[in-house]
């Protein structure tokens, strides 16, 4: 283990000029690369004069669809990180063998295979989900915005500032080399001594602050704030899911900070909660942290089923097959993933009555995941599918899903589990899953969206490519870790003795470089539609049939959402208006009542941000000052009154008239 | 319906030869010890049961996929079909049925192969009576290395395990520092050694050979390199193993195993031809360095303080005698009975 001389000045802390890794030449390389990207960004921002626009109409904006969009681009920004990361070890793994030692040492692969599933799971796929549901909730019950349009403002940036912390870590100091969950005593003071789990704990921090305050916003925008007539169980499955989800993400992530701050005790005041000594207990932590754990899983999954069910729906043109039998597998499933948690550590020494029953409730979980497969099969049937790129991720995702599920079911068996567990085996079934569903499912989610959100049809070709690259990629990067697995080949290794496996690692190494082929198709996709915006610009608003109010709405949306709140009469809303002769109303309209951007925020996170860095290099003025400046911040905040405003009737007026002569030119 | 169930079904039969010709390279569908065969097996037996659900949802989705698509004006469209009872039942009932039997074999199969368990059998076809005597090793798993002490035997090996062939290990696990998994695939299954506490693993190894050990649970910067070589060997040779290990000479004390303890990293193999008494125990109770209190006397103590049956000079008395760790006749029940609940009991 690297030895640090760890002193801390009163004025810098711990923080030094060898915090910089300036001996990295790949940590140095990124950060030539990453200073220059983002000095030519400021350059175009600066050239463009958009910084009004960024700062007036998107940072401060508490605008439920821009903040969507912003957890988005944050989202897939970091999925660059984390896929860096990945080919990384990917790479390293390939070549590791006979006594090569590879290019990362293990103070270096140590961290990046943490960081990799910290980035993607928390500064991935929970910014792209929660952007997604920001987005769509409201749009889908009927709202203007989500309950506390403030608070969602704060909850992104927040989410925000917990991923700029971790980027932080790359070029000041370094991360955790605990892997992405940091159990103890590893991750406690005695064996990590430096600043990497510091990092981890209070990026984790912040962002789970956003997290937690975004899932009580959309419970309550659910509850509260649904259209007329549209009761509990007239709602889009895709709200149902996003419910479910939120619900879990309220129950689960205050044990997420729960234990986390048990663990910053351990390591900064000494105490002794999960330390080897005095009375500690690891497998306390270990049980706490899988209590967040699973439920986050069935987080990330649950509103991609939504999507699903939306996708298969409207490309079959069918209503969906057993709405209610979907509602009820939704709820079971948001219940059972709380008595699973133990899975993750059957070979801890539990007895054999505790394994088998978490063991019992984790396939029991399979039943009404089965369930939601075959109701989407059952769509298909007797459908008009038509092949969009939605669709066809969809498929993919449900060939890809099953074989995930069942290796997942497979590693439930606790004797199954005794000889798999920590292997690649269950690195390959958790990206068969993750990959094959979260992922999948987002892509799904943004081409079949993204004309609602941008206006624009997302490019097909580029689409394309970057699908078969994806799916095809997966499975040679993710199959060959199912064989090494059963070779008995364990996780987290950076180095390998036994030659016969480096061919199988080449073949996932092949793989994750299609993958990549894939992510730069995707890139060509986003830059191809920028292009061809004009060619590929959606007029009517519901350029794929849809059968939600969101298709209701033009593309993109005006800010207000909805002229007049609609009614609803029936599950597939929009659908049932189109089939009844609905005509959008061009006249009477009144003043839309709406909030007011803030930058509150902004400023409130950043405070977060920096009160977080101190700590992490024990910085104590800065972090006492932070703490009371971000109290004196909070305070100022609830003195401005000023926090709605009216759209006049007249500015309605013309809006709608715009939209009404742009769908008659198109016509 | 059946033709279509029928159909799948047969595949299904074809993808079993295929996952026992996986199992021919790979150590885990192939292992050399009982119980990681009956792992084996129930992997096989698990997976043949999940593809009778599998199998069919892939084959209809691409079959409802490709029948249903738009191009294809035969085929029915019905847009407002979105219920049927008898299907429900179907979706729910299948998936239910196959977790029934599943959730079965779980139950039996988790008793069975319970890490804690005696075991009742050497192979398949030879049962063992149920008071034999295994062999026991302690295992320590250090910065970045595994010790093995042979209590019975009186020696101790750093990365490198040797039992006899068809002959019970009961393995008592534990660690020093960190958390990290004692995994030897051919074997049978791993389980976390955990400083402070003690794990347990019976097993036996069917057939003679040398396989790899490792740690399963990353546990720092030495971690790729913390594997040791497991052999299988016949009694005799064993014998002559354990001789040899003793004729060495090095002596493995208190003081010899603090500087052990130290992170190293691709560690060479080590013997030692006597163990200090009782060293293990110390591991565990986290006491090896002198003058520091054992966890289970710690324990003993405070859980006498809450006893309301003993005056306050009663009290101190025993306090004082169970941390000098000197058995008086009236602190020895108190001893027994706390022991059985204290360092010994972290299975349940």
């Amino acid at each position: 283990m690297t030895q640090y001389p760890i002193e801390t000045s009163p004025i810098f802390g711990r923080l030094t000029l060898n915090a910089i890794p300036y001996y990295d030449p790949i940590i140095m390389g990124t950060l030539a690369v990453a200073m220059t990207g983002g000095l030519i960004l400021l350059y175009l921002i600066h050239k463009n004069r958009l910084w009004g626009t960024l700062w007036n109409d998107w940072f401060t904006s508490i605008d439920h669809k821009k903040i969507g969009i912003m957890y988005m681009v944050l989202g897939l920004v970091m999925m660059m990180r984390g896929f860096a990361d990945a080919i990384m070890m990917r790479a390293q793994q390939a070549m590791a063998f006979n006594g090569n030692e590879g290019f990362l040492p293990p103070h270096h692969y140590d961290q990046i295979f943490t960081a990799h599933g910290v980035i993607m799971i928390f500064f991935v796929a929970m910014p792209l989900i929660t952007g997604l549901m920001n987005y769509l909730i409201p749009l889908q019950i009927g709202a203007r915005d989500v309950a506390f349009p403030f608070l969602n403002n704060f909850s992104f940036w927040m989410t925000a500032m917990g991923a700029a912390l971790i980027m932080a870590s790359l070029f000041v100091g370094e991360f955790a080399m605990t892997g992405w969950l940091a159990y103890p005593p590893l991750s406690g003071a005695l064996q990590s001594p430096y600043v990497g789990v510091d990092y981890y704990i209070w990026a984790l921090q912040i962002a789970g602050v956003g997290t937690l305050l975004s899932g009580v916003n959309l419970i309550v925008t659910v509850i509260k704030m649904r259209a007329p007539g549209m009761t509990m169980m007239k709602m889009p499955i895709f709200t149902w899911t996003s419910l479910c989800a939120n619900v879990l993400i309220v129950a689960a992530f205050p044990v997420l900070t729960a234990v986390l701050g048990m663990l910053t005790m351990d390591r900064y005041l000494g105490t002794n909660f999960f330390t080897n000594d005095l009375g500690g207990n690891s497998m306390m932590y270990v049980n706490l942290i899988w209590i967040w754990g699973h439920p986050e899983v069935y987080i990330l999954i649950l509103p991609l089923f939504g999507v699903f069910s939306e996708v298969v729906s409207t490309f079959s043109r069918k209503r969906l097959f057993g709405y209610s039998s979907m509602v009820y597998a939704t709820v079971v499933i948001t219940i059972l993933s709380y008595l699973v948690w133990l899975h993750h550590f059957f070979t801890m020494g539990s007895g054999a009555s505790v394994n088998a029953f978490f063991g019992i409730t984790t396939m029991i979980i399979s039943i009404p995941t089965g369930a939601k497969i075959f109701n989407w099969l059952f769509t298909m049937y007797k459908g008009k599918i038509s092949f969009e790129l939605p669709m066809m991720w969809t498929i993919a995702f449900m060939i890809t899903f099953v074989i995930g599920g069942m290796t997942g079911v497979l590693l439930a068996v606790p004797p199954a589990d005794f000889v798999l567990h920590n292997s690649l085996f269950l690195i390959a079934h958790f990206h068969n899953v993750i990959i094959g569903g979260v992922l999948f499912g987002l892509f799904a989610a943004i081409n079949f969206w993204a004309p609602k959100a941008i206006g624009v049809k997302l490019d097909e070709f580029w689409g394309k490519v970057s699908f078969w690259f994806w799916v095809v990629g997966f499975y040679f990067a993710f199959m060959p870790l199912y064989v090494l697995g059963l070779m008995g080949v364990t996780r987290r290794m950076s180095q390998f003795e036994d030659p016969s496996l480096q061919i199988w690692f080449q073949i996932a190494a092949l793989g994750a470089a299609m993958i990549a082929v894939g992510i730069a198709a995707m890139l060509m996709q986003f830059y191809v539609t920028f292009r061809d915006r004009a060619k590929l610009r959606d007029t009517t608003g519901d350029p794929w049939g849809g059968r939600t109010l969101e298709w209701a709405t033009s593309s993109p949306p005006a800010d207000y959402n909805f002229a007049f709140t609609p009614v609803v009469y029936d599950t597939d809303a929009w659908a049932d208006m189109k089939k009844n002769g609905y005509k959008r109303p061009t006249d009477g309209f009144v003043d839309i009542h709406m909030p007011k951007n803030t930058a509150a925020g902004v400023v409130i996170a950043s405070i977060s941000a920096v009160i977080g860095f101190a700590l992490v290099w024990h910085i104590w003025w800065l972090a006492a000052g932070g703490s009371v400046a971000l109290v004196v911040a909070v305070i100022a905040h609830t003195f401005n009154y000023k926090r709605d405003f009216y759209i006049k009737a007249n500015v309605v007026a013309e809006t709608e008239a715009a939209r009404t002569k742009l769908e008659q030119a198109h016509v | 319906m059946l033709g279509i169930m029928l159909k799948p079904l047969k595949r299904s039969l074809l993808l079993v030869p295929l996952l026992l010709l996986a199992g021919c390279n790979t150590i885990v569908m192939n292992p050399k010890g009982d119980i990681a065969s009956q792992q084996a097996d129930l992997i096989v037996l698990s997976t043949v049961l999940m593809l009778i659900i599998i199998v069919p949802v892939i084959f209809l989705t691409c079959f409802f996929a490709w029948k249903y698509r738009q191009a294809n004006t035969q085929a029915e469209y019905d847009p407002e079909w979105d219920h049927s009872t008898k299907l429900e039942l179907v979706i729910w009932g299948a998936p239910l049925l196959i977790i029934i039997v599943l959730g079965l074999v779980t139950w039996v199969s988790t008793h069975k192969l319970d890490p804690y368990r005696p075991l009742d059998r050497i192979n398949a076809s030879t049962p063992l009576p149920a008071d034999h005597e295994p062999l026991v090793v302690q295992v320590v798993s250090l910065d970045w290395k595994w010790l093995f002490i042979y209590p019975e035997q009186g020696i101790a090996t750093v990365n490198e395990l040797v039992t006899p062939v068809n002959v019970p290990v009961r393995f008592k696990i534990t660690s020093s520092t960190v958390m990290n998994s004692f995994y030897i695939p051919a074997l049978a299954g791993q389980i976390y050694s955990m400083a402070g506490m003690e794990t347990t693993l019976n097993a036996v190894i069917n057939e003679k050979g040398s396989w790899e050990g490792f740690s399963a649970n990353y546990s720092g910067a030495g971690f790729s390199h913390m594997r040791f070589k497991y052999n299988g060997v016949s009694q005799e040779e064993f014998d002559n193993w354990v001789a040899r290990n003793k004729s060495y000479g090095k002596e493995l004390d208190r003081a010899a195993y603090l500087e052990l303890e130290k992170p190293t990293s691709k560690h060479p193999v080590e013997r030692f031809a006597t163990v200090e008494n009782d060293l293990f125990h110390a591991i565990v109770n986290r006491c090896v360095v002198e003058g520091t209190v054992c966890m289970d006397t710690q324990m003993m103590a405070d859980s006498m303080r809450n006893r309301t049956d003993l005056s306050a000079d009663e009290l101190a008395f025993l306090i004082e005698e169970a941390m000098c760790r000197i058995p008086t006749d009236d602190a020895l029940p108190l001893i027994t009975s706390s022991k059985k609940n204290g360092y010994d009991s972290v299975s349940n």
